[in-house]
């Protein structure tokens, strides 16, 4: 096989696993770090895609600068989300949020095909289709900043966790939630500010995701499956683990598709979920229980 | 004030006596039974967006026989439609076939999607009842030889063999420009099914098919698809796929500069008045042969600035269900009853000529009109041409297209 072929098809697959990134940054801090198993990511997600497509369809703002808008946005939704929905109605037991969370995305699917009907939608902005040469390829301007912008935000998540007080205190809290309690740490507060960071990376991602993507209210489940592997893969609540994951799974659904064509290449994808399960539970870079 | 009560009640009840005896025939001579029309249409799930606006189409022609006063020959009953909801999924329009069937349903509409029709279809024969397919491209649909179904619009195979009967004609009048395709298409039935039909018909109008490729739904990432369709270099792109998957890949194409004489689908899943107006020059001389209306006819002009003055868009969906409501207001004036066997023979013997359509009367055979056919469309950079067949065509294809450069 051609050389020039196989350097194209492993830049479209980290390309791809930048997506996968983004979507699992989010991911991996309300799944690893706090154990909630939060089934409304997808719809989150799709609420946060529609609400770049609004942005630029009815107010005219650029996708990019959408980032300020929606990232604090989806944070605010998402702390108010946890105190006034998720968190009462759990009682703080994870099999309830697991209910809750999942019972919240079939809610918000119907209604966001109600509001916004099932069809599709895509957006065109002045850059959507401009291309930079990378080696033997072309690559859309919009995927490149992606990635960019995707490692950018992991690596600003991992200095959060790691540099803040509220960081320290989300990964107390994710330790030893009594402990964290008896040392004066509001837990109910850092769950819901954990729960609108993980939101808020959605909000980023939707940004750099409309303009190469397109959204429907069905659009979720596109990615949730495949953000849950990469967290799996990465290990549950590390942002280098999303990263390194999100590249992994990226390169094998490209390579899977060169090699077993395109419609039995995304078998890799599982093939990968399986194994790790089997072989390392805690993924890639999770620490060991 | 006391002597006047019983006198008034008197009164009162003789007035009321006399309206039962002589008003009440009259008002049922004036209001016949309305006929119960079923829509069995996937308004909630991945459908929902095709099934309403088949369920807007239905409810266009309901009004639309109503406001002229009803059926004629049934003393002028109105229609009445009774809203399902097969949520995309076929156990549940089988659930809502039974359940208007108990409202007292006289004929079915539906469903969108060949997967439902087929068991829904089904279960409306058990009890004889109609059931028009507005949209539904299996020919399973017909061939199975349940007399209630009936389908306006052609089939699967009907539109492939046109499609390629355009595609031919298209290509000899460019001096045979076309002689090599790729196809690619989706890992369903409907992808796979099309694909192969395509490729085994490509020859017969002198154009070789390089290769098919198959891929998943969802695909997220079409760019190596795309490079491996620039390293064959074909003159054709015959894309099968639905929506998501036909929007990305056209879009990846056209980013990747893949070069060629035409992109080409049947029944393409994304090509619609959408893909126009938010991808204008990914769109741009694209071909794909479908349902379409006649748009020489000014009723489907007026139904089209109907529909768009409310925001929406007129799919192929809206006007096949309201012509199949048409066809079925047709029968039912011929046979001056909604009785399911009076209406399945008026039914079986139609020549009614649905106008905004660019069909001639229609002759059913074992419940699929054979007077249909789709058109080739191509679109431009701000609405879609019909640009087959000549007849009804609005403007010339572009052929090949020219090069992006």
């Amino acid at each position: 096989m051609d050389a020039n072929i196989i350097i194209s098809a492993a830049i479209n697959g980290l390309l791809l696993g930048g997506i996968y990134t983004l979507v699992a940054s989010g991911l991996t801090l309300i799944y690893g770090v706090l154990h909630i198993i939060n089934f409304a990511h997808g719809s989150m997600l799709m609420l946060a895609m529609f609400g770049v497509y609004y942005l630029l369809t009815l107010l005219g703002i650029d996708p990019y600068l959408s980032i300020f808008i929606m990232v604090p946005a989806m944070y605010v939704f998402g702390y108010l989300l946890y105190k006034g929905l998720i968190g009462r109605l759990s009682s703080g037991k994870d099999e309830n949020i697991l209910l809750v969370t999942l019972g919240l995305s079939i809610l918000i699917e119907n209604l966001a095909l109600m509001f916004f009907k099932g069809d599709s939608r895509t957006i065109l902005v002045s850059y959507s289709d401009r291309m930079v040469e990378l080696g033997p390829t072309l690559v859309p301007l919009p995927k490149l900043i992606s990635f960019v912008m995707a490692m950018l935000l992991c690596i600003a998540l991992g200095l959060f966790m790691q540099r803040t007080d509220t960081g320290r205190s989300i990964r107390a809290v994710a330790k030893e939630r009594v402990g964290a309690r008896l040392v004066g740490i509001d837990v109910d507060r850092i769950f819901a500010i954990s729960y609108g960071i993980g939101l808020a990376t959605l909000g980023a991602a939707a940004c750099l995701m409309m303009p190469i993507f397109y959204v429907s209210p069905s659009v979720g489940h596109v990615f949730v499956l495949v953000a849950f592997t990469v967290v799996v893969l990465g290990g549950m609540g590390s942002f280098l683990g999303a990263v390194v994951g999100g590249l992994i799974i990226g390169l094998t659904e490209s390579f899977g598709g060169l090699f077993l064509g395109e419609s039995m290449g995304q078998i890799g994808i599982s093939l990968i979920f399986i194994l790790i399960l089997l072989l390392r539970p805690s993924g890639l870079f999770g620490a060991r229980q | 004030m006391n002597t006047q009560h019983p006198l008034s009640r008197r009164l009162i009840l003789q007035a009321g006596a006399a309206s039962a005896v002589l008003g009440a025939p009259g008002l049922l001579l004036a209001q016949p039974k309305p006929v119960k029309v079923g829509l069995v249409h996937p308004v909630s799930g991945g459908l929902a967006y095709s099934g309403g606006q088949s369920r807007m189409g239905a409810q266009m022609a309901i009004d639309e026989i109503n406001a002229a006063g009803g059926i004629k020959s049934m003393g002028g009953a109105k229609l009445e439609a009774l809203l399902g909801d097969s949520q995309s999924r076929p156990e549940v329009g089988v659930s809502e076939v039974e359940r208007m069937q108990q409202d007292g349903v006289s004929a079915y509409l539906g469903c969108f999607a060949s997967g439902i029709a087929l068991p829904a279809t089904q279960a409306a024969a058990k009890y004889n009842t109609p059931f028009l397919i507005d949209v539904g491209a299996s020919d399973l649909i017909v061939n199975r030889g349940l007399k209630n179904v009936f389908r306006l619009k052609p089939g699967f195979g009907k539109c492939v063999d046109d499609a390629i009967l355009a595609l031919g004609e298209i290509n000899k009048s460019a001096n045979g420009v076309a002689k090599t395709a790729v196809l690619v298409h989706e890992e369903s039935e409907f992808g796979t099914g099309t694909a192969k039909l395509l490729g085994g018909k490509l020859p017969s109008i002198n154009i070789q098919p390089l290769e098919t490729i198959k891929h998943a739904n969802p695909t997220r990432d079409f760019s190596n698809i795309a490079l491996r369709i620039k390293g064959l270099k074909p003159d054709i792109v015959i894309m099968s796929n639905y929506q998501n998957e036909y929007v990305l890949l056209a879009r990846t194409l056209a980013q990747q500069k893949v070069e060629v004489a035409a992109m080409f689908s049947v029944l393409g899943g994304g090509f619609n008045f959408k893909l126009v107006k938010e991808q204008a020059d990914v769109a741009q001389y694209m071909m794909d042969f479908n349902h379409w209306y006649n748009p020489k006819n000014a009723k489907a002009a007026e139904m089209r600035k109907q529909v768009e003055a409310k925001g929406g868009l007129f799919t192929f969906e809206v006007y096949l269900s309201y012509n199949a409501i048409m066809l079925y207001a047709d029968a039912l004036q011929r046979a001056g009853s909604a009785d399911k066997e009076k209406a399945i023979a008026a039914l079986e013997t139609s020549t009614w000529s649905p106008s905004i359509m660019p069909y001639g009367p229609t002759k059913f055979v074992n419940g699929q009109n054979t007077g249909g056919r789709g058109a080739l469309l191509q679109a431009s950079k701000s609405d879609i041409d019909v640009i087959w067949p000549n007849a009804f065509a609005s403007t010339k294809p572009v052929f090949p297209r020219p090069k992006m450069g």
